[in-house]
């Protein structure tokens, strides 16, 4: 059987001065049709490069090796029509600041209709199914809306007309990096709500990137932990508290605010984040594991049974 | 809008006005008597020269003479030369045409091949980038005057394809002798605004929102011309209105250099024989011509993004 969308050793590397580096280790991971699974780590970990590489959207001069399929097809043999179809067809994308992701000059009816025009679709049809998105996640006043510029929209109306961009597409997977790590608290429920109902509507898979562990429990089935260009440990979203085995895991759950009494001081992962590049060449984690062993800093884990660490194998 | 294109060109006048004070002070106080010039070096009683005094008023008080050009000027009375004793109307009149040539000539070339190249070097891959980085390097380290040289040395001298001197008659033919004058004039500035574009379509090419449509699928052709050109060309038109206007100043060596009768080379000879009265209409058709030509690129910019229109009114 094929998997919806599956990142198979997925490694990248990128050029730096003193030759080519993995940003991403070695990331495996699969996603099933409809289902919504949270990225989680700290940042440098890699989780947006990992949803980019979904859409081909790679930094220059990196490198590829492993794979990620979807729907059976490796993206990295598309060629740039088949690139072109994918990204506007079968995968869409939600960005972190929607200030930055929509052009500035140009009005939220033009944002929302490109790429259907592109496919044919009339003016005038384009504009009334973006009409109804927008009006169906709750924008008020859409006719002005659609004739307004970004400027004139606030941080939260601004990421509802992305996201609404990106389910005019009818896409088969969403992926949402952060999308309300740039909007105040107050919108940021709204927001994400949002994302959540409509897509379970539509059954339309999520990939959730987020540094929230609430927010990405909230919102989906299972959850993967990523750290330096790995992916640790993946575990139902319900079961996170309970059955995490991985000690970043583990330590990234004692990190919670939520997780000490109020008052009290927050607990921290011990050491700072590290990228791919710098982490050590066995354990990914091993710099900065309270249980370290000599094993796990010349040897590599393998995810087996959810969890990458050696004190985990059965 | 209506209020914001009210607010430019009140803008204008007072700025033309501030202008024509300061060209009509600053030539007031400049050195030289201008009875004795129109007496044309002789010797005259002092009677003639007081008569000549009262004839063009130079007896009377600063503001009431500044009055008297202001009003003379703003009704179409722009006086008379006091070296070629005709009315300066005239004198640019005949003119006026070779220098709005000149310029248009020049605006062309600048905007076209300026914008085009940078255009090129900024989307056309590394040799494309570095023959227009090279050739612009050289083109902006070279002042009008040493192209003007050049360019009579190789195509009027050795090739004999453009005329060295002169501004011919006839449109065609005065395309023709203007061709080298354009080309000196608008060398430096062309390669500036190559520069320019460059930098901005290089800067909207890697922007989040640029990045943004690609990750939609948008076509190639589509994100250059509706996310990339649509959105550096409000900077890069900022940068030509400037570089346009400024060619109005320019065109006195262009026009010096290949012999061609326009504004600039009157305006160089007049101030060299102390004609105020033409140094003075024609400074101030200048600063005219440049400020007009800046309020037309403020309106195009507030068209093309709408949000020079709102800084406006917030602030």
């Amino acid at each position: 059987m094929t998997a919806f969308l599956e990142f198979d050793h997925l490694r990248v590397d990128v050029p730096t001065p003193m030759g080519p580096r993995p940003v991403l280790r070695s990331v495996n991971l699969a996603i099933a049709a409809g289902e919504a699974v949270g990225l989680v780590g700290e940042s440098g970990s890699g989780k947006s490069l990992t949803a980019r590489s979904v859409l081909g959207l790679l930094p220059g001069g990196a490198t590829i090796a492993g794979a990620v399929r979807f729907r059976g097809t490796d993206i990295g043999t598309l060629d740039a029509a088949g690139l072109r179809r994918l990204r506007s067809r079968e995968v869409a994308m939600v960005f972190q600041d929607p200030r930055a992701t929509v052009n500035p000059v140009r009005t939220i009816g033009d944002f929302l209709t490109e790429v259907l025009r592109e496919r044919g679709m009339s003016r005038s049809a384009a504009l009334a199914l973006a009409g109804g998105i927008l009006a169906d996640i709750g924008v008020d006043d859409v006719p002005r809306r659609l004739k307004q510029r970004p400027y004139e929209l606030s941080g939260g109306l601004l990421q509802r007309v992305v996201i609404a961009a990106a389910l005019a597409g009818e896409p088969a997977l969403i992926l949402a990096d952060e999308p309300t790590t740039a909007l105040d608290v107050t919108t940021q429920e709204e927001v994400v709500a949002i994302l959540d109902e409509q897509r379970r509507q539509r059954g339309t898979a999520l990939l959730f990137i987020s540094h929230d562990l609430e927010l990405a429990t909230a919102v989906c089935d299972r959850i993967a932990v990523m750290y330096a260009g790995e992916i640790v440990e993946i575990l139902p979203a319900k079961s996170l508290h309970e059955e995490a085995r991985h000690p970043y895991t583990k330590a990234l759950l004692r990190a919670r605010p939520g997780s000490v009494p109020p008052g009290e001081r927050l607990q921290i992962v011990p050491g700072t984040p590290q990228s791919g590049i710098e982490a050590p060449p066995g354990c990914v984690f091993a710099d900065r594991c309270p249980v370290v062993e000599a094993d796990c800093r010349t040897t590599v884990p393998l995810l087996v049974g959810g969890v990458a660490c050696h004190l985990e194998v059965p | 809008m209506i209020g914001f294109v009210g607010r430019k060109v009140a803008a204008m006048l007072g700025t033309v006005l501030v202008a024509s004070f300061v060209i009509y002070g600053a030539l007031y106080l400049a050195p030289g008597d201008p009875a004795s010039l129109l007496a044309g070096g002789h010797e005259m009683s002092p009677a003639a020269l007081a008569a000549i005094r009262a004839q063009y008023h130079l007896d009377d008080p600063f503001l009431v003479q500044y009055w008297q050009w202001l009003s003379g000027v703003l009704t179409g009375h722009l006086g008379d030369s006091l070296v070629f004793r005709e009315p300066v109307a005239h004198l640019i009149g005949a003119r006026l045409l070779n220098t709005v040539l000149l310029v248009a000539y020049a605006s062309l070339l600048i905007l076209g091949v300026g914008v085009g190249s940078g255009i090129v070097a900024a989307v056309g891959g590394r040799i494309a980038d570095t023959a227009v980085t090279v050739t612009t390097t050289v083109l902006m380290a070279a002042p009008a005057f040493v192209a003007a040289i050049v360019l009579i040395w190789i195509f009027a001298t050795k090739l004999s394809w453009f005329p060295v001197y002169g501004s011919g008659t006839g449109f065609g033919d005065r395309i023709h002798h203007l061709t080298l004058p354009a080309v000196a004039l608008s060398a430096g500035y062309l390669a500036y605004l190559s520069r320019i574009t460059r930098a901005e379509v290089r800067a909207e090419l890697g922007s989040d929102h640029v990045v943004a449509a690609r990750a939609r699928g948008v076509r190639r052709a589509a994100i250059l011309r509706r996310h990339v050109l649509r959105n550096a060309a409000a900077p890069v038109l900022a940068v030509s209105g400037i570089t346009v206007a400024g060619l109005f100043a320019g065109t006195a060596i262009a026009e010096q250099a290949f012999g061609v009768s326009g504004l600039g080379s009157l305006l160089v000879q007049s101030a060299a024989r102390q004609d105020l009265v033409v140094v003075q209409v024609i400074a101030l058709l200048l600063v005219a011509a440049f400020v007009l030509v800046n309020m037309l690129v403020d309106v195009v910019n507030a068209i093309l993004d709408p949000r020079l229109l709102r800084a406006r009114e917030v602030g």
